[in-house]
């Protein structure tokens, strides 16, 4: 079995075990659809469906590059100037301790019902997990390369670019694959908290109207766009750094 | 000066070997006591202690100009300390080399490669102008992957060669930075025997006439690739000067000068393991 057929597999197997569930069962339709009830709904209300994905996926995207760039910011401050680590460590866990969805309505009522708070809490949740791998990598240099730099007479923010820097870049990359699966978490809690677009948005107007089936059609696409974001991601950063360990043993030359 | 006063050694001869074996060894430690005279790279440690023991009190270690030191001795025993105090990455040693200050002539080559793993062959060999901001010479890194003879490697990532590969853009990366003193901790000894045997030779041919101080724990390393030995014991530790061939280095192994003095080398390092208890 390749690797690329093997999800397929599973998915079908899953779709499969959903009809037996619904045939062998008295479950009415409004509690649990059939698959072929879904697929309608995906066909029916294509351009529905398309508009609502193109603002979760946009809000997505856009709390990755902010997300990300204030967590890779924040590990290089506190990797370089050592008073920093101090101020901003217990910054850090407090806005991993304050759960995100609880601050979800704040961020509304700020931000109003637009992009913004979507943007804002899948920066927040996205935050943490970059900064704390990217700063566990920039810590986490063999000191070996330190010696052999300083002896070779280089400067402290040499380096930090030239040495400790790439060499966190795997554990960057573990902070962003991490980041790209729960940022769409981070995007629809902001959608269900107050918005007018979107497929959390579609998903809470489908449920009042017990139209169970859209709802699951929403459900199946966030589930995809998930799932596409995170192996994007994976390959992106697996080209990005060719020489990167990988523990998997099928994987190594020779 | 240099660990204790050179004397002739009274159970010398109780070692077992032919008379003629025994005077090739005194001969030698002769001739040493004359190099002495030359300028020397000298380290002062005037107390050092490491989790509470006293590792180095009022130690001197001294070695010749343009010539090979090898510092042997049991695990723990401080080598490592001493020779990255030399290096100016631990403080505690007072450093000069025929009076004038040290820094930034001293290069460094570790028991692991220490490659990037990010950059090819090349660009480690010139990682030291990479990492001063310095324009890197190409030519002159091709030059030295082809003496060390792994030029068709240029191109390639670290995790793609084999150990003695790896060791051998090492050694083309220290002698790119061209220092005229060379530090080395056990460089040659997560490599097999066969290349390890080849490094010693490339290194001992290559790094000719500078100033060397290379950490082994291998006795026949010492005294094949040694224009001195050292042996470091005890605590806080001291350094006794051993017996070495007066010949030209890398020696054979077949040398016949060397069969007694490695012996006399093993009871010098045995004695010091008993030191620590180990």
């Amino acid at each position: 079995m390749t690797a690329a057929g093997r999800p397929l597999v599973i998915l079908l197997g899953l779709l499969v075990l959903w009809q037996l569930a619904v045939w062998l069962s008295d479950i009415p339709p409004f509690l649990l659809p059939g698959p072929g009830a879904v697929l309608e709904v995906l066909w029916t209300r294509y351009e529905t469906l398309a508009g609502h994905t193109l603002i979760t996926v946009g809000e997505i995207l856009l709390g990755l590059v902010f997300g990300t760039a204030l967590g890779a910011t924040s590990a290089l401050v506190m990797a370089y100037f050592r008073p920093a680590r101090a101020w901003l460590m217990p910054v850090l866990v407090v806005s991993q301790a304050v759960p995100v969805f609880a601050l979800a309505p704040v961020l509304v009522l700020w931000f109003g019902y637009g992009l913004a708070p979507k943007v804002a809490m899948a920066t927040l949740i996205i935050y943490f997990p970059v900064t704390a791998a990217f700063h566990d990598g920039l810590r986490r240099t063999e000191p070996g390369w330190l010696d052999l730099a300083q002896t070779m007479g280089a400067s402290r923010w040499s380096q930090l670019r030239r040495v400790r820097l790439p060499a966190a870049m795997p554990a960057f990359a573990s902070g962003l694959r991490v980041a790209a699966a729960v940022a769409p978490i981070g995007a629809v809690v902001g959608e269900w908290v107050g918005s007018s677009a979107g497929l959390g948005y579609y998903m809470l107007l489908m449920n009042g109207r017990v139209q169970t089936a859209a709802m699951f059609a929403a459900l199946f696409i966030l589930a995809l766009v998930a799932v596409v974001l995170y192996f994007a991601i994976d390959i992106l950063l697996r080209l990005a750094l060719p020489w990167q360990p990988d523990s998997d043993p099928s994987l190594k030359p020779e | 000066m240099t660990g204790r006063p050179l004397e002739p050694d009274p159970d010398h001869a109780g070692v077992g070997t032919s008379e003629a074996m025994a005077k090739s060894v005194i001969e030698p430690q002769i001739s040493q006591q004359t190099a002495e005279a030359g300028p020397c790279m000298r380290a002062r440690v005037e107390r050092f202690a490491f989790e509470g023991e006293l590792l180095f009190s009022g130690l001197d270690f001294a070695a010749e100009q343009g010539r090979w030191t090898c510092l042997l001795g049991p695990s723990g025993v401080g080598k490592t300390t001493l020779l990255r105090m030399i290096a100016g990455l631990l403080p505690g040693a007072v450093c000069d080399v025929a009076g004038a200050p040290l820094g930034g002539q001293v290069g460094y080559m570790a028991q692991q490669d220490l490659l990037m793993p990010w950059l090819d062959a090349a660009e480690n060999v010139m990682v030291g102008q990479r990492l001063r901001g310095e324009r890197r010479q190409r030519k002159r890194a091709l030059q030295l992957l082809e003496q060390v003879g792994v030029v068709e490697h240029a191109g390639k990532l670290p995790a793609t060669l084999s150990g003695g590969q790896r060791q051998r853009v090492a050694l083309a990366r220290t002698l790119m930075e061209d220092r005229p003193i060379v530090l080395m901790d056990e460089p040659f000894s997560s490599v097999d025997a066969v290349n390890r045997q080849r490094l010693q030779t490339l290194a001992a041919t290559l790094l000719r006439d500078r100033t060397v101080v290379l950490i082994t724990h291998d006795p026949q390393e010492a005294l094949l690739l040694g224009h001195k030995i050292l042996v470091m014991s005890g605590r806080p530790a001291v350094l006794e000067e051993a017996a070495v061939p007066d010949t030209v280095t890398p020696r054979r192994t077949t040398d016949p000068a060397l069969v007694g003095l490695q012996e006399k080398l093993m009871q010098k390092l045995t004695a010091a393991l008993e030191e620590v208890g180990a």
